[in-house]
């Protein structure tokens, strides 16, 4: 018995039966188009949302005063003064950290001309960029020597600049206004976009922190330390020695709570992680159980089709086929439907997951394994599902097949 | 020049119905040559449907010996038994037994698709010639449930003759078809052996006895005649002096 000859009569066998063979395909084919578009999305929230949070700066540190009771009262974060210029002096010296920031901020009206915009303006260093994974798209950075002399410079977020300059004239080098203080723009953010949030990340002004202390607020404390680990897997030792610096600088007691606060990107990646992680898992396992229901759709059409031929087995057995040749030409039916099933739940599934992404704008990335995966499932799920009743229609008596009713 | 095509002796086959053993042949022993034209006769219950089964490698004896064309079948595997229906018989049936949707020359095709050593070119050649054969040669894209009853008999005699066999089982080949028809069959299977077809027309129709060379009578699984018809009555004739359809 030749191959091809085998696939001649399966397919001719199959062709008889168009209708009934696309509805057991449909079976296969929305198992593997669900299992491909499930595994799409979970994945592209997935890797959405670590983009997203490798954007703030996956390996930053976040540093506020925290916790400080007053004669019993506990206060407000707002009004704590627990971090100096000092502190943040010393965590430079910390092993393992690659960038530190001291932050201050203050929101106002920002003033060119006739137009004006409502922003925050953050008092940093230079270092802040690479913590927060901002870069500079046109002028310079403030240098260390305007912190150092509190100079009224700023660098403008988009947002801001486009608020400001809304005739498109180039804003370095113009003089702004935040409140009555007049401030030289050096520079302009590229734009971030927004964040998983929803905030806008591009509207920020900054300035040298100095400049915001001593001639905006008139602070001579920090409102918050932002600092980055060398690489993400030092997060935590960082955070350890940061710990320890500032308890021995404020010189609490081992059984004092700490008067701050650290948190980092990672717990928050980790926690968001695993939410989108169970989500992949629930949307893959109710895929997988309409694929296992589309293996089951084979079987019984594959089961009914063997009653439904009996007497066309007999014939082909009469005229000398052997109960090899029918077993495989059942197998092969079941096969062709489930490998072009699943050939056609993979286009479909492909289509679907960019649908959602067009329509939906569901952030998704397609899996190479996913589609690997479920085409060999529902290869397997075929062979699987198809024995049965092949074993059965070779299994059969040709005499009586012959002449069955 | 008389070629021994089936010879079977003192064939037995006992059938197991609940507790109690049917006897379906009891002891039948006959030679068939190539180029006869037998018909085995008998009530239903005679066992004539039990020794065309194992005349057709369908099944085996339980005791008794049948060689085919040489080959002694109780000895052959399944599998031997396959090979041997797809190279030595022909069946033809009573309801046609054609694959449905299929068009007459993939009808006939059917057989050699099982013969690996038959190419897609043969296979269709010799599919078509068996059709011209059969007076079918303008139908051959027709399916099956496109044509009448005769014709698909036609197609499924046609299919018996395409691999050439040494023998022709007919089972009850005309049951099914009305009298103008089955004469037109009949005469179909005449020429056929005119031609140098050695046939086996099963049947529980005396007058059919008429139109072949030998007729063989069965009864309670026993033979109990066994006749040579030297002057078989044309089927031909019959045919010509039916009144037409179309009156």
């Amino acid at each position: 018995m030749r191959i091809a000859n085998l696939l001649k009569i399966a397919f001719k066998a199959l062709n008889n039966n168009k209708l009934r063979c696309f509805l057991t395909m449909l079976g296969i084919i929305i198992g593997v188009a669900s299992v491909i578009t499930m595994l799409a999305i979970g994945q592209g929230s997935k890797d959405s949302i670590s983009a997203q949070i490798s954007e703030m700066g996956s390996n930053m540190i976040m540093i506020h005063p925290g916790s400080m009771q007053r004669g019993g009262v506990r206060q407000s974060a707002d009004d704590m003064q627990t971090l100096t210029v000092a502190d943040y002096e010393s965590l430079r010296q910390i092993a393992g950290v690659a960038a530190v920031s001291p932050s201050v901020n203050s929101g106002g009206q920002f003033v060119n001309g006739n137009n004006n915009y409502p922003s925050t303006v953050y008092g940093i260093t230079p270092e802040y960029l690479d913590i927060r994974k901002f870069s500079v798209r046109e002028g310079a950075m403030f240098t260390d020597h305007d912190i150092k002399s509190a100079a009224k410079v700023c660098v403008l977020g988009k947002t801001v600049a486009d608020n400001l300059f809304p005739d498109g004239t180039d804003p370095v080098g113009r003089v702004i206004r935040f409140g009555k203080i007049p401030m030289t723009v050096v520079g302009l953010l590229e734009s971030k976009g927004t964040n998983s949030m929803g905030q806008d990340q591009d509207d920020v002004v900054l300035a040298p922190y100095t400049t915001v202390m001593k001639r905006i607020l008139a602070i001579d404390y920090v409102q918050g330390i932002f600092a980055s680990a060398v690489d993400e897997s030092q997060t935590d030792d960082v955070i350890g020695a940061i710990t320890e610096t500032l308890r021995s600088r404020h010189r609490l007691r081992d059984d004092a709570d700490n008067d701050f606060e650290i948190r980092s990107q990672q717990e928050l990646s980790e926690m968001m992680n695993s939410t989108s992680d169970m989500m992949t898992v629930l949307l893959a396992c109710i895929a997988g159980i309409s694929l296992l229901v589309g293996g089951i759709g084979i079987m019984n059409i594959m089961y009914v089709s063997v009653t439904e031929r009996t007497r066309e087995i007999g014939l082909r057995m009469s005229i000398g086929a052997r109960g090899v040749d029918i077993l495989s030409q059942f197998l092969i039916e079941a096969v062709i439907i489930s490998v072009s099933g699943g050939v056609i739940g993979v286009i479909v599934g492909v289509v679907a997951t960019w649908v959602v992404n067009y329509v939906a704008h569901w952030p998704v990335n397609i899996q190479l394994y996913a589609v690997a995966l479920s085409f060999a499932v529902c290869t397997v799920t075929g062979v699987f599902f198809g024995w049965y009743p092949a074993r059965k229609a070779a299994g059969l008596d040709p005499i009586e097949a012959i002449r069955y009713e | 020049m008389c070629k021994e095509i089936i010879r079977i002796t003192d064939l037995r086959r006992e059938f197991m119905v609940g507790d109690e053993k049917v006897k379906a042949l009891r002891g039948v022993s006959f030679t068939i040559n190539e180029g006869e034209f037998v018909t085995i006769m008998g009530t239903s219950g005679s066992g004539k449907s039990t020794l065309l089964n194992i005349l057709g490698c369908l099944d085996t004896p339980t005791s008794g010996d049948y060689y085919l064309d040489g080959e002694n079948v109780r000895d052959m595997s399944k599998n031997r038994r396959a090979l041997t229906r797809n190279r030595k018989i022909g069946f033809v049936f009573q309801n046609y037994n054609l694959l449905p949707k299929t068009t007459a020359v993939e009808n006939v095709e059917l057989p050699l698709l099982y013969n690996p050593s038959v190419d897609a070119v043969e296979r269709r050649r010799r599919a078509m010639a068996a059709l011209k054969a059969v007076g079918l040669e303008s139908r051959v894209g027709h399916r099956s449930n496109q044509m009448s009853g005769g014709q698909q008999q036609r197609v499924a005699i046609a299919r018996a003759l395409v691999n050439d066999p040494v023998i022709i089982l007919a089972d009850e080949a005309t049951g099914n078809l009305d009298t103008r028809t089955s004469f037109s069959i009949l005469m179909l299977f005449q020429e056929l052996h005119a031609r140098g077809r050695t046939i086996i027309f099963v049947t529980h129709n005396p007058e059919l006895s008429a139109y072949s060379s030998r007729n063989i009578v069965l009864r309670d699984g026993r033979m109990v005649s066994d006749t040579v018809n030297l002057s078989p009555a044309s089927a031909k004739e019959i045919f010509m002096n039916l009144p037409d359809d179309n009156d």
